[in-house]
């Protein structure tokens, strides 16, 4: 009785007070930082943004043409999944797919068909992301997913590389001389075959020549011709940092790659960890190899300005849903795909291994985090 | 990462992480405190602090005088509670307590014609002039006995009975003392203008609390973002031995026991629920409490009032009101011009840690710093999608856990990952929740779980 005496006094005060008002019940904290997945997306999108530009002054419309067709397959493969799921299209909005498809884009041949672009979007969402459960739950990176899909599916298509736009004028001269005509009677042929192969390619059978120098003696004179053309033919320390090389679209100036890439840093999108863990990785393996094998290999800031390395390191590897949650689980998921980069590299059959990096790396994940777990500030809780 | 690196280099306390919410001070922090004599019937609630709840001590409808002790318990973790107003009781009731829980209370309808307080009260409780009271003349058993005697509990919210943590203990030896006037919450000010409007009662009050402690460094802790206040504790604390003022950095939650004797002390206090401050050899005080400790042994006035910021964009005329305990909160913002249109909103306390309330019709209790009416704009609207495993809640979690990974695991009812994951050590100051890109209310999970669990341990302990 007493409370209903309370109440009645209480709502006559609240209606002096201007009326019965009531009032949103919900748990602390009530302030938030405004942080949004979307935001982050639309920023590392913006971070690309100027590489694409890069891109399309280097390869032309190509570039533009398979960034395209490679967002929009993605697009619509999260929205044929989200139907099929029965979810709702909220996520098409996240940026998560664009990010996904541009990161895609951006490690392909500029020459690749768009069909086969297309083909590689679509999968790394439905095989890589949707079929995990979405956002947040994928194990790996569906772009590195989308792409060794493409390399199995189209090896020949995948590995030709077309030079730059401004360095196909040497490119044909040289060919042109070459085969001792003019540069206008070249065939479409001959312009398709300057498959000037990428920096990488090219330091790969380098050491496959000094190598041959050594266990084939008898034909040493002609390796080490081979290997002297070719390595009259490597693009410099300078060429390969400010990028007038062949390679994939995203591969165009390491130069760009890392200013876009501190710009992330910066913005506090990208965390630090996975960029140093992965240039310290190439750059320790590769000063330890150099050191046993100085004939065969190059410097180790060839192999960081190459092969997309510092794309790979500031875009790539800072992927949120690959990579360990922890603090030191994330630099050590740095350190080691420097360290299988350089592996596959010296070591393996394909001259780039970024993506099979990141991929072995993403399988290790779930037992890095088991591994770094952090001490809580005032040590583990006493049961 | 650079704020990191431009905070270590101020030369400010600090804790690692944390994080910067808006201040939001600029509502309340010039205002005076002004005094509130209620109008319409107190509830004065029979649990107001840690420990056992009180039963009372006088009979319904009885008249009662200011300061009278109207309601106490035998068990030694409490502390009695006395009559904030002169009035008359009501018959037996029940309030709703800030937090949610309903208790027994007891009504005090106030003496009507300005009767209800006594005269100069403002100025008896913002009294400057403490010349000539020297702590070290008093007993440390007195000072304790005063102090329970005055009702005095933790006043920056956790209400834990004072005198239980200023008890000399020889097997658990306390070296340093630390007066807590960060008021590390965005919107509240009551700390602050208490340290502007009479800092000599504090120190006199920490000075107590040190002796009866037996410690013989007290360090003075105040955020940056109150100049005058560090300025004018600086002035009070000059020439006592024994303080030292320290500037700390502004962030949240610098105010935390757990993150401020790090920052001050450079130590780290073992993790809840088991680890205290105590551990360390630290104790920490309030302000508030330090002020109340000041009357209570020097002049022998309990703890009836305190200082509430009725602040926030919600509320048409913020101010700092010295409230008797038990007033409505419906007359408190009433006094302040009532809500605005846009109010949406009322959390007891910051809006970082504070409970909401769904009606007015609340007492303010011991523990009440702060009646924050927030408006649509200020509060934040949870859109919780899914965890994108960014790591910014393991980065600035100020404990050093993995807000995810603990609120993941208590929504799948996984209570040993929880618990793997140190569950029990978190301090529920939602930072994690802050930060989160996703809109996870991680905090919430965490706190949830956390109740969960203390239900599942007792089961297990009544079955086993």
């Amino acid at each position: 009785m007493s409370e209903a005496a309370n109440t009645s006094k209480a709502s006559s005060v609240a209606e002096a007070a201007g009326g019965v008002r009531s009032f949103l019940v919900s748990s602390a904290p009530h302030l938030a930082a405004g942080a949004s997945t979307q935001r982050i997306m639309f920023e590392v999108v913006g971070a690309m943004v100027p590489l694409l530009i890069f891109a399309v002054y280097f390869y032309r419309a190509a570039a533009l043409v398979l960034t395209v067709v490679t967002v929009a397959a993605c697009l619509i493969a999260e929205a044929v999944a989200n139907r099929i799921r029965g979810r709702s299209q909220a996520s098409l909005f996240d940026g998560s797919a664009v990010v996904t498809g541009m990161i895609l884009a951006f490690s392909l041949p500029p020459s690749l068909n768009p069909y086969m672009a297309f083909i590689g979007g679509v999968v790394a969402i439905v095989l890589a992301k949707a079929v995990f459960g979405g956002l947040g739950q994928n194990l790996f990176n569906p772009a590195m997913v989308g792409r060794a899909f493409l390399m199995i599916c189209f090896p020949a298509a995948m590995v030709t590389f077309t030079p730059t736009a401004p360095m196909m004028p040497d490119a044909k001269e040289a060919a042109a001389a070459a085969k001792g005509v003019a540069v206008s009677e070249l065939t479409d042929r001959d312009v398709d075959a300057i498959t000037a192969a990428t920096p990488l390619y090219q330091a790969a059978k380098y050491a496959e020549a000094v190598r041959k120098i050594e266990s084939d003696s008898a034909n040493a004179q002609k390796h080490q011709a081979t290997a002297e053309q070719i390595r009259a033919a490597m693009p410099s320390q300078w060429q390969l940092f400010f990028g007038n090389v062949g390679g994939c679209v995203g591969e165009t100036s390491a130069l760009a790659a890392l200013i876009c890439g501190l710009y992330l840093v910066i913005r506090g999108v990208a965390d630090w960890r996975q960029p140093l863990g992965v240039l310290a990785g190439v750059l320790v393996f590769a000063l330890i190899a150099r050191l046993v094998a100085p004939d065969s290999l190059q410097s180790p800031l060839y192999y960081l300005n190459s092969g997309a390395l510092v794309f790979g390191a500031f875009f790539i590897a800072t992927d949120y849903v690959g990579a360990p949650l922890t603090p030191t689980g994330r630099l050590a998921f740095g350190l080691g795909v420097g360290v299988l980069v350089m592996l596959i590299r010296l070591f393996g059959a394909y001259p780039e291994g970024f993506m099979f990096a990141i991929l072995i790396m993403n399988a290790l994940t779930p037992l890095i985090e088991r591994w770094t777990v952090p001490t809580p500030f005032g040590g583990h809780v006493q049961a | 990462m650079i704020g990191s690196l431009r905070e270590r280099l101020s030369g400010l306390k600090s804790f690692p992480r944390g994080i910067h919410p808006p201040h939001r001070k600029e509502y309340s922090e010039t205002l005076p405190i002004r005094p509130y004599v209620p109008k319409g019937e107190l509830l004065v609630p029979m649990a107001q602090h840690i420990g056992a709840a009180c039963t009372p001590v006088v009979k319904a409808r009885q008249e009662v005088t200011y300061g009278e002790k109207i309601a106490d318990a035998e068990a030694p973790v409490s502390a009695p509670i006395h009559a904030s107003v002169n009035g008359k009781t009501g018959g037996g009731a029940v309030a709703l307590l800030p937090a949610g829980r309903r208790v027994p209370a007891l009504p005090i309808s106030p003496a009507a014609d300005g009767k209800a307080l006594p005269e100069n009260f403002l100025e008896d409780f913002l009294d400057r002039n403490w010349d000539g009271v020297e702590p070290t003349g008093y007993e440390p058993e007195a000072i304790c006995e005063a102090i329970r005697q005055g009702g005095i509990v933790g006043l920056g919210g956790a209400t834990f009975p004072t005198y239980i943590k200023l008890k000399r203990n020889p097997q658990r030896p306390v070296d340093t003392l630390v007066l807590n006037g960060c008021e590390c919450e965005p919107y509240l000010t009551a700390d602050h203008r208490l340290m502007l409007e009479c800092p000599e009662a504090i120190v006199v009050g920490l000075q107590l609390a040190a002796h009866a402690a037996g410690v013989s460094r007290s360090i003075i802790a105040i955020e940056e973002n109150k100049p005058d206040a560090i300025e004018a504790m600086r002035q009070a604390a000059a020439g006592r031995p024994g303080l030292e003022v320290m500037v700390c950095a502004t962030k949240y939650p610098m105010g935390g026991e757990r993150q401020l004797i790090p920052a001050v002390l450079d130590r780290a206090v073992p993790s809840a629920p088991k680890g205290l401050p105590l551990d360390v050899g630290v104790v920490v005080v309030n302000v508030a409490t330090a002020h109340s400790i000041a009357r209570a042994v020097v002049r022998g006035k309990p703890l009836t009032h305190r200082v509430v910021s009725v602040t926030g964009g919600g509320v048409s005329q913020p101010a700092n009101l010295l409230v008797p305990v038990g007033t409505r909160f419906s007359e408190l913002i009433e006094e302040c011009g009532g809500t605005r249109e846009t109010a949406c909103k009322v959390v007891a306390g910051g809006p970082m840690m504070g409970p909401t309330i769904p009606h007015l019709d609340v007492p303010v209790v011991k523990g009440t710093g702060g009646i924050t009416v927030m408006t649509e704009t200020e509060t934040a609207h949870w859109q919780e999608s899914p965890c994108i495993r960014c790591g910014r809640c393991v980065d600035n979690c100020p404990l050093h856990l993995s807000p995810t990974k603990i609120a993941h695991a208590i929504k799948h009812r996984d209570y040993d990952a929880a618990n793997q994951y140190d569950m029990n050590a978190c301090c529920e100051c939602g930072c994690c929740a802050y930060i989160c890109p996703a809109q996870i209310p991680l905090a919430q999970y965490i706190r949830a779980g956390k109740n969960q669990w203390r239900q599942i341990v007792a089961q297990k302990k009544k079955a086993g």
